[in-house]
């Protein structure tokens, strides 16, 4: 039996097309992009093909607004800190409860440096509250720095008229559109969207290498300094190899931007039609009519993420769960928290993120696969008893120190 | 993916006693669902010796936590209800031939449902006593709620105690700043001097804001100076105090006195008061200790 790979917004693989363009930068073509002879000069020739790539994707204005990093993490981090540096007097941050760790962990960090932080909280469906983003900017507000797309759910917010709106008062504003580019048509020159990161990995390039995008005429202060490599925005030796591996990437994410919008979709909702009527109390998180087309997140009602993938690996099937016990942590997803999820609904998340590999027959075996599982472990869970929850009564469970 | 052992998994694949029990006559109840976690342990104990004939399980959890459950009842069958009291967490855990460390409360809450079925069986009632803390020490498997004791009960104030008394700390470096954090919080509770609200300051938005009038260098030395004098008196409820020692630009440096001098809040307690004075004032300024001064005066 194949695996079933559905964890797309974890990771991709690599497309083939991808590492054979790669491989020479490898072998023959190891020179640096810096030196004055051929061997670099051919490299830093790739370097401009892939750069003009990236700028196509993203719908930038000029070729220099990309700044290649290691990862979306990276470019995270450097956006946030160089906002806060290059404007004195501007000391606040406005972002959401769910961002990606890349961002909250580096906000509860500066916070703690002195630096104020508003986290917008956001509805039951994943949305966020655009009066009350109005309310927080301010000329205090340095950076404003939210997601395009929500890595668990899917669910997008629209950046583009934040970005307006931050623009209004002078504060920057950034996008962590790590999920978002590759999936779903951005055009950079029509927003005022001041940066963006992207990350090589989740769009069929290799692991350790993303993009900043940086708004020509932005204040920026670099994260490495260096030598003079992307122009000193970021020094350090260029990854040349995957560099030009994120360059094919982008372009065939370019090409199948319509399949991606059309049949992977379609392939996505196939999933969750299958599996919603076959399995009682479970549901869709986020905001379903607002979503990335490859994502499904199903909460299922009474059981545990992990033991939910434990079974699914059985079978060849690959997901993800927002349970507390995936991560090691004593608490389920900050995303089903904020979207207040009840505890025993958030610790069951699984999501399930296609790519353009997908196939109908694994969307088939999936659907095939779920419900004996649910039902499986459901019969060991002492919230449920035959065919639905135990209710709160004398028989109930109600276990001592909950 | 963890690195569960080939028992746990087997006992997770196909878990042994697993599903209500027809006449039990002990049942425990423990968990949290907050965690993830819950179990409910059923037994069936013969009242002539307090054997255990049979023993059920019924588990709402990840597959530590019911391989742990099906290991449980697998011990405590035959055993007397004293017998099955002596099962520690480490047996359960060695049954199962290790668990990874983040998963060890998985074997805790296993003896806890067995504590609770017992009492539950004599008619006494059990209360849970331990507090479970997030994982702080991976290397070591340390968790907050136990470095916290440690530190409250030590009066420790560095790393590098903690890690002499629990280990924590003492591997890959990673839990610093988390050690650092409890350090902080244990220490902020030494401390009772009131901190200043850091976040609460009123944001007006852009339009509302009146322009205003640009400051004469004597106005704004008596507004710093109104600012410090309405933060004095709570500091002083606390046997602390506050005084300027010089305005330079954009720096304004104080003395931070008595109980507030070197204390854990002492940072907070600036950076609250900070954003007092940049509210009044209008303009960013940064409050800093008047010890920076005399460092700053020294030519580099
Ligand atoms: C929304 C989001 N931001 C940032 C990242 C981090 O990207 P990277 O792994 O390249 O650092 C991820 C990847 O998990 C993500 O999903």
């Amino acid at each position: 039996m194949n695996p079933i790979y559905l964890d797309n917004n974890a990771t991709t693989a690599c497309d083939p097309a991808v590492v054979e363009a790669m491989l020479p930068f490898f072998t023959e073509q190891f020179g640096n992009p810096s030196s004055m002879h051929s061997f670099g000069n051919k490299v830093a020739h790739a370097l401009k093909e892939a750069r003009g790539r990236v700028q196509a994707l993203l719908g930038a204005e000029h070729e220099s607004e990309i700044v290649f990093t290691s990862c979306g993490t990276e470019s995270d981090s450097t956006a946030i800190l160089s906002a806060l540096k290059a404007q004195s007097g501007r000391n606040q941050i406005i972002t959401t409860a769910v961002e990606h760790p890349a961002v909250l962990t580096l906000c509860d960090y500066l916070e703690k440096e002195g630096v104020v932080v508003h986290r917008l909280g956001v509805d039951k469906k994943g949305r966020l509250d655009l009066d009350e983003y109005r309310s927080l900017l301010s000329p205090r507000t340095a950076i404003v720095s939210v997601m395009w797309a929500n890595n668990e759910t899917g669910t997008i917010f629209p950046v583009e008229t934040m970005a307006e709106m931050a623009r209004s008062v002078g504060a920057m504003f950034h996008t962590d559109a790590v999920q978002a580019v590759g999936k779903i048509a951005i055009d950079l020159k029509s927003t005022k969207i001041d940066m963006l990161s992207l990350s090589g990995h989740k769009l069929h390039a290799p692991k350790g290498v993303g993009v900043l995008y940086l708004r020509r005429n932005t204040r920026f202060r670099p994260l490495l300094r260096g030598g003079h490599q992307e122009r000193g925005r970021r020094s350090g030796t260029e990854n040349s190899a995957s560099i030009v591996g994120l360059g094919v990437a982008a372009q065939q994410a370019l090409d199948h931007m319509g399949y991606e919008n059309t049949e992977v979709k379609r392939l996505r909702d196939r999933l969750e039609a299958g599996i919603l009527p076959r399995v009682p109390r479970s549901f869709v998180t986020g905001d379903p009519a607002n979503r990335l087309p490859n994502t499904a997140n199903i909460a299922f009602e009474f059981v545990e993420g992990e033991a939910i993938l434990m079974l699914l690996n059985r079978q060849g099937i690959a997901a993800s769960s927002g349970s507390a016990c995936t991560s090691g942590s004593l608490e389920p997803s900050h995303v089903m928290r904020a979207m207040g999820i009840p505890y025993t609904a958030a610790h069951g998340t699984i999501r399930f993120s296609l790519s353009r590999y997908t196939t109908e027959a694994e969307i088939d075996r999936v659907i095939e696969a779920v419900p004996p599982i649910i039902a499986q472990l459901r019969k060991l869970s002492p919230y449920w008893s035959e065919n639905g929850p135990v209710e709160a009564s004398e028989q109930g469970f109600a276990p001592a120190y909950a | 993916m963890w690195d569960y052992s080939d028992k746990v998994r087997e006992h997770f694949f196909n878990p042994r006693n697993a599903g209500p029990l027809e006449g039990a006559n002990a049942i425990g109840d423990v968990g949290s669902i907050k965690c993830g976690d819950a179990l409910r342990l059923m037994l069936k104990v013969d009242p002539q010796d307090e054997r255990i004939l049979d023993a059920h399980f019924q588990t709402f959890g990840c597959g530590s936590a019911i391989a742990s459950s099906s290991a449980l009842t697998e011990m405590a069958k035959g055993k007397t209800l004293d017998e099955a009291l002596a099962i520690s967490n480490q047996d359960i855990a060695d049954y199962l031939d290790g668990l990874p460390a983040e998963k060890m409360h998985c074997s805790v809450m296993g003896r806890e449902a067995l504590q609770a079925a017992v009492a539950n069986y004599r008619g006494e009632t059990w209360s849970d006593d331990h507090v479970e803390g997030a994982m702080v020490c991976k290397c070591f498997a340390v968790d907050a709620a136990l470095i916290e004791d440690v530190v409250r009960a030590n009066n420790l104030t560095t790393v590098e105690q903690v890690t002499n008394f629990t280990k924590a700390g003492g591997g890959c470096s990673s839990c610093h700043e988390g050690v650092e954090e409890i350090l902080a919080k244990v220490a902020g509770e030494r401390c009772t001097a009131p901190v200043p609200e850091v976040k609460t300051i009123e944001v007006t938005p852009p339009k509302a804001k009146p322009v205003q009038p640009r400051l004469t260098n004597f106005q704004r030395m008596r507004r710093i100076e109104e600012v410090i004098e309405s933060i004095r008196p709570m500091l002083q409820r606390d046997h602390g105090d506050i005084e300027i020692v010089e305005v330079d630009g954009r720096n304004i440096y104080v003395n931070l006195k008595g109980a507030c001098q070197g204390c854990m809040m002492e940072q907070m307690t600036l950076a609250g008061i900070q954003d007092q004075l940049v509210e009044a004032l209008g303009e960013f300024v940064q409050l800093l200790p008047a010890g920076l001064l005399a460092r700053a005066a020294i030519p580099a």
